[in-house]
């Protein structure tokens, strides 16, 4: 991305691939897993439309808001949260083997904190708004990123080790020459995508927001317009979360590029929402204190060993 | 019992090439039985009114009035009594009201009031609900 | 952590029918639990008081949605007995069919509900599918899927033909296939075991003291079911198991009304085969003789008691229910406190509320200790004096 073009800049930030093509495609991913989930459940499921008729309709809403909340922060936060997205999303490789922003080492690592700031925006969104039920919420997001951060971060570092370098190009470009190691990389591929699940807040992990017990959780007092944007927000990390997976387990773009490139972006994504939604299909709801259990006694274990294999692995590769 | 993770995952994969089970109503006929209990109708000709449907009904859905067009008096030949005119009497009947119990049209001596499988009754303002069977 | 006190109900995503839950929580446990109840009451006894018995019967089923059978036939055989009618063998058996099949269809529905509120979205949507075979055996055989008024007083109103039997004996082969398979789900899958397994806890000598009813107290080990300690309609005649469980827990319930469901396809198959010639009907009079009768029923909640008291008029004189879900509430509250709070919904849902059977008035005054029944003229004038200290003057209006 040439920073001496302004107007390429903005076209890369508002368009393609930011704002614009995250909404759209995000809409689309969503819609995609709503079908996906009815189809496996017997049932219709919505029509094309439904995510974007959803987000207008909420977007010409009345929002109101609690007088005893903290009105600014209430308000700025939905805005934090797309931000950072679409700044993570600059820094993964899409259709081409480079990202937007030129690649440096250390970028996955930015690319994980980026994906922090929503999840602690939706903390902050509970707590700000006061009310039993959103305070709860916001301590069990809390909780929740205590739980899944850690697995997720580490089942990054496999393959990373594996390729030698931090940069989520030179990753891509490794497994694009070496497809062999990419099957070696199962268990933590399985850890990064029951960790992002997490992460995305669906089922079986679903339990800050979960409807049956408190409602609404960090969302229950908002409405309107900043509901609205949450939800967008919940959906570009989808997008985000899946190309992220895509750049570091299955190989990135394959050294393809332009058109060809895309497609094989949008398979990809597609594929590991069929993934996402087939988790969310299969399991109920667990509480927080199983899920902490489960990430820190199965998961994070887990990737420790697939972090053994690939250093096994890439002393032998050396040798 | 042992215990085994994604215990559906073969049933939740063979429904992704199934039909889906919702039936696509309304742009499909709702299936109904042939006695489904629905909405009573009312032939006039045999009622005689004597009022046991709407001593049974459990809501006061229906009521039997004088229709305002009555039948005029036989024609009687020289010399024998006048033969009193046969009534006729309407029923209205509140849609919004009736439980679909069909208890009037079992205690009703002489079946004048009729059973059908009509279910899609809903109006746009509780007037229209009233029917007036003459 | 400091102790928030939280408002679950009346109005609560959890919850199908109002009721309010106070909870004290201290983090995410609860501390305390106070049920506030009466959201659904709409004076049914005091209307029933108003109609003859005939209209009783379709008020009286309009109690609950799910277990209307079991309120009317515990009605009609309080009205039978106070008016001393032999009712026809074949009417006996088809109401106990129709009985049967309600036991199949609310234990699927609750199967599905419980499967919701634990998020388990792919169960619920499943048994609701399978829930849809029932409801066409009802409608067939009554003509309606939810309040069958297959009851009438004397007898049924409808009779069971050939084709009916086949029908109904088909759908049944095909729900017993589905109940084997969610039976197994419900042993293995792991997150059904994690939210279920030690919730709810209802020791057998808790499940006593607080007089919990139906496949609740049967998961603490009770033997109780009224089909088979005071046998009613058919039960005597018919071979079925008592299914109790161990564990005490939602767990224990769940397993429960899952061997019920085994049960009641045999018990159907039973009937089926058994079915008596004869008519379906015999006339009784409309004024009854005075008399005090006393009714009991296995609704699929629990123990479903109905009392009549007539005076030889056309109209009851005083009509008294008690629900189920009125005895299993006070355990709710025992099973509540020590629990999590992502355990409510489900703790709750494991007793089958229903609210609608559940909300009755009686007054206790606690300074002068004395019980009062209302009638008519004194509601009128406790109303109208509730409003004018309030300020609002019904005469001025």
């Amino acid at each position: 991305m040439n920073t001496d073009s302004l107007l390429t800049s903005m076209v890369y930030l508002v368009v393609f691939p930011g704002f614009l093509f995250l909404t759209v495609y995000g809409l689309f991913l969503q819609w995609v897993d709503r079908k996906l989930c009815a189809v496996m459940q017997n049932r219709m499921g919505p029509p094309w439309f439904q995510p974007a008729a959803d987000l207008i309709k909420l977007l010409v809403k009345e929002t109101i808001i609690p007088d005893a909340c903290d009105t600014a922060m209430f308000k700025a936060l939905p805005y934090f949260a797309i931000a950072a997205i679409i700044s993570a999303l600059m820094l993964i490789p899409l259709w081409k083997a480079d990202s937007l922003f030129p690649a440096f080492q250390g970028n996955m690592v930015v690319v994980v904190y980026l994906l922090t700031i929503p999840t602690v925006t939706f903390f902050l969104a509970g707590w700000s708004s006061t009310s039993p039920y959103s305070t709860i919420g916001s301590m069990r997001v809390l909780t929740q990123l205590f739980a899944y951060e850690v697995p997720l971060m580490l089942s990054l570092i496999g393959p990373a080790i594996l390729a030698g370098s931090w940069n989520l190009s030179e990753i891509s470009a490794f497994f694009t020459e070496h497809p062999g190691h990419m099957a070696a990389q199962l268990i933590g591929f399985l850890v990064a995508i029951l960790a992002l699940q997490g992460k995305l807040e669906r089922m079986p992990f679903d339990i800050p927001h979960a409807k049956n017990e408190i409602v609404g959780g960090q969302f229950t007092e908002y409405s309107g317009r900043l509901l609205g944007y949450f939800n967008l927000a919940v959906d570009m990390e989808l997008v985000v979360g899946a190309a992220l997976l895509s750049a570091v387990f299955l190989g990135g773009a394959w050294g393809l590029s332009g058109a060809a490139g895309l497609a094989l972006f949008l398979a990809k994504t597609l594929a590991v929402t069929f993934l996402l939604a087939l988790l969310k299909v299969l399991m109920a709801r667990i509480r927080i204190e199983q899920m902490v259990n489960f990430c820190w006694k199965i998961l994070a274990p887990a990737a420790m060993a697939q972090i053994l294999i690939d250093i096994i692995i890439k002393s032998k590769l050396q040798l | 019992m042992t215990l085994k993770p994604a215990r559906m995952f073969s049933e939740v994969i063979t429904h992704l090439f199934k039909k889906p089970f919702t039936s696509k109503y309304p742009f499909e006929k709702a299936k109904v039985t042939p006695r489904f209990r629905g909405r009573i109708d009312f032939d006039s000709g045999k009622c005689i009114g004597c009022q046991m449907c709407v001593r049974v009904c459990p809501s006061k859905a229906i009521e039997i009035p004088l229709s305002e067009v009555q039948f005029a008096a036989p024609q009687t030949p020289e010399g024998q009594p006048a033969a009193p005119a046969r009534k006729q009497y309407d029923c209205i009947m509140k849609l919004g009201s009736c439980v679909y119990c069909w208890q009037c049209a079992e205690t009703c001596p002489k079946h004048a009031l009729i059973t059908t499988q009509d279910f899609e009754l809903a109006q746009l303002t509780p007037e229209k609900l009233v029917r007036h069977y003459k | 952590m400091s102790k928030i006190t939280i408002p679950l109900g009346p109005q609560h995503p959890a919850l199908k029918e109002p009721e309010n839950f106070m909870l004290v929580l201290e983090g995410e446990q609860i501390e305390n639990a106070t049920i506030n109840l009466g959201y659904n009451h709409r004076g049914m006894e005091k209307a029933a008081e108003e109609r003859t018995f005939l209209q009783n019967l379709y008020l009286i089923e309009r109690v609950c949605g799910i277990c209307s059978h079991s309120h009317t036939t515990c009605y009609v055989t309080n009205v039978e007995e106070a008016a001393k009618a032999e009712v026809p063998e074949r009417a006996l058996a088809i109401r106990t069919l129709i009985g049967e099949l309600e036991r199949v269809h609310s234990h699927l529905l609750w199967i599905g509900v419980a499967g919701y509120e634990m998020g388990f979205e792919t169960l619920f949507m499943y048994t609701w599918r399978d829930r849809e075979q029932v409801l066409d055996c009802l409608e067939m055989l009554s003509g309606n899927r939810v309040h069958y008024s297959i009851n009438t007083i004397g007898g049924v109103r409808r009779d069971v033909t050939a084709e009916q039997k086949v029908e109904v004996l088909k759908r049944i082969g095909n729900l017993e296939e589905r109940t084997q398979y969610y039976i197994k789900v419900a042993l293995e899958e792991p997150t059904i075991r994690a939210r279920t397994a030690n919730v709810g806890k209802l020791p057998y000598e808790v499940a006593i003291e607080r007089g919990a009813v139906g496949p609740t107290t049967r998961a603490s080990g009770v033997k109780r079911d009224v089909r088979k300690d005071d046998p009613y309609l058919l039960y005597d005649k018919l071979d079925f198991s008592l299914i109790t469980h161990d564990t005490c827990d939602v767990f224990g319930r769940l397993v429960v009304r899952a061997l019920e469901l085994v049960e009641s396809y045999k018990l159907i198959r039973q009937i089926l085969n058994y079915l008596p010639e004869g008519p379906i009907a015999v006339k009784v009079p409309p004024r009854i003789a005075p008399a005090e009768v006393l009714n009991r029923y296995e609704a699929p909640r629990g123990e479903d008691i109905h009392y009549l008291k007539t005076n030889g008029t056309d109209k009851p004189e005083r009509l008294k229910v008690r629900a189920p879900t009125l005895a299993n509430l006070q355990s709710v509250a025992y099973m509540l406190e020590g629990g999590w709070l992502a355990d409510v919904p489900l703790v709750i849902a494991a007793i089958d509320p229903c609210m609608s059977c559940t909300d009755r008035a009686i007054v206790y005054d606690r300074k002068t200790d004395k019980k009062q029944v209302y009638d008519w003229e004194d509601l009128r004038k406790l109303g109208i004096e509730a409003y004018k200290r309030k300020g609002v003057d019904f005469r001025k209006l």
